[in-house]
């Protein structure tokens, strides 16, 4: 299963769900996510290139952080980054989505027409109805592109809002919840992202603790 | 209330006039809560001038956020009336503005984070789109149905349709119908549907000409842009199904 799993993620060139992998490969949800941590797990021991990753509520393929340099020297990035102004009104409507443009104003103070424009060009978020009040205003929501630009699985790893002090980080690599994944090979050569599994682990651990 | 030219100017390093208040907070080391507003206040129009020294025009939203901290501060000389029998102490005339600062810096908060996501995440490359999708097509999220489907649903239809269309030489009466009196038919058969939408196929009664056809697309696919129908495909290759999206029911994709 594990190698025909291989190569669904191979021609996918988006994430891909649980559900479609299931029905794909005729196996029960829970096989294939066994079977999708063992080849993470896989990937990671025998030092591939690429890694799995769950992303924008899905799973896909990515190649390791380390070889970002040498991926660049070769191919160029298009899109530009955010500025600022797109990065803060894209937060505000993450966390307070769905959201008209006066709200996002109101938050922001300033007219934001032109950087929702950007946004919405950039498929970041998008327009999901109008609200019921006067003039009907549009509101707006976060895409999948959104997660996926930010290399997170879902709404719920977004930052805790806190007024001060930093926020831990995301699940960027793999998923480090189960820890067979950190082996001593990627020790030095991603030291942000071991950063980041130690993070996760800990969170995971603090909510295991309150479930129970 | 049109204010007439409205300079489209961006205030360089800052973001807005809440960025701008926010910095002199900061520079001043004084707390949120407790704003010393008449020195904010001055160094804050000192700013303005020294914007406007530059040679650069104010964008309005400075202006209003100026006026705003000059009543506060206005108010605030005034001394306090003790407030009478039975009725609350007058609020801290700053209040309102610390809560807009508040809720501003809860978001630029998490903007340093996502700067850190968005870099990491740069380091990392995805294949792009599989190559000759004419061959394939991936499976589509959560029951969407994507525009092409559609295409493939409509082309479906168009080659089983045309069956009763006259010769191309006969004459055709000029017909009357509009998209948007098709849109008003076709909205009542899938309201009508309910819960359980309406199939695709439903939408159109087989044999009839290509153009009551293509008008009932054009109908549908208005439709949808408008918001007013919702298009899911539960299966892949299965049914396109259409709900009608009333009042009660906007769902919302969050994602």
């Amino acid at each position: 299963m594990i190698a025909a799993l291989e190569c669904l993620l191979f021609v996918a060139g988006e994430p891909l769900l649980l559900t479609d992998l299931a029905r794909a490969l005729q196996a029960e949800e829970i096989d294939v996510e066994v079977a999708l941590r063992t080849l993470q797990g896989e990937l990671s021991e025998r030092g591939s290139g690429l890694q799995l990753l769950q992303i924008a509520g899905g799973w896909q393929l990515s190649t390791r952080p380390e070889y970002s340099e040498t991926i660049a020297r070769m191919l160029s990035r298009g899109a530009n980054k955010l500025t600022r102004a797109g990065m803060e009104t894209l937060a505000i409507v993450a966390y307070r989505q769905p959201i008209t443009a006066p709200e996002l104003e109101a938050v922001r103070g300033v007219s934001s027409g032109g950087v929702l424009k950007t946004l919405l060009e950039r498929r970041l978020i998008q327009e999901a109805g109008r609200k019921e009040t006067l003039g009907r205003p549009i509101l707006y929501t976060t895409t999948p592109d959104f997660l996926h630009y930010f290399g997170i699985s879902d709404l719920s790893q977004l930052p805790i809002l806190e007024s001060d002090g930093p926020v831990p980080a995301p699940v960027t690599a793999e998923d480090a919840a189960d820890g067979r994944l950190e082996g001593p090979d990627d020790e030095s050569s991603d030291l942000d992202l071991a950063a980041v599994e130690t993070k996760t682990v800990e969170v995971d651990a603090a909510s295991d603790s309150e479930a129970i | 209330m049109l204010i007439p030219e409205m300079p489209h100017f961006k205030t360089p390093a800052f973001e807005g006039p809440l960025d701008l208040l926010l910095h002199l907070i900061r520079v001043n080391e004084v707390d949120i809560s407790d704003i010393p507003i008449a020195e904010i206040t001055d160094q804050y129009l000192a700013m303005m001038d020294v914007f406007e020294s530059l040679d650069l025009q104010i964008a309005g939203e400075y202006v209003l956020l100026a006026a705003t901290l000059i009543e506060i501060k206005s108010r605030m000389l005034l001394p306090q009336a003790p407030p009478l029998a039975g009725e609350e102490p007058e609020e801290d005339p700053r209040a309102e503005l610390v809560a807009r600062l508040r809720e501003y810096q809860l978001y630029q908060g998490t903007v340093e984070t996502l700067r850190t996501w968005e870099e990491l995440r740069r380091g990392l490359y995805f294949r792009g789109a599989a190559q000759e999708t004419d061959d394939y097509i991936l499976p589509v999220p959560e029951g969407e149905a994507t525009p092409l489907q559609l295409f493939h649903a409509l082309h479906r239809l168009l080659s089983e349709a045309g069956v009763d269309e006259k010769p191309v030489t006969a004459i055709i009466p000029r017909r009357r119908i509009s998209v948007r009196l098709k849109m008003a038919e076709i909205l009542r058969k899938i309201n009508a549907a309910g819960a359980d939408g309406l199939a695709f196929e439903n939408l159109f009664i087989l044999p009839c000409p290509r153009f009551d056809l293509v008008l009932t697309f054009l109908a549908m696919l208005e439709l949808l842009r408008l918001l007013r129908v919702r298009a899911r495909q539960p299966r892949q290759y299965g049914t396109i199904l259409l709900y009608g999206l009333s009042a009660e029911d906007p769902k919302v994709n969050t994602g």
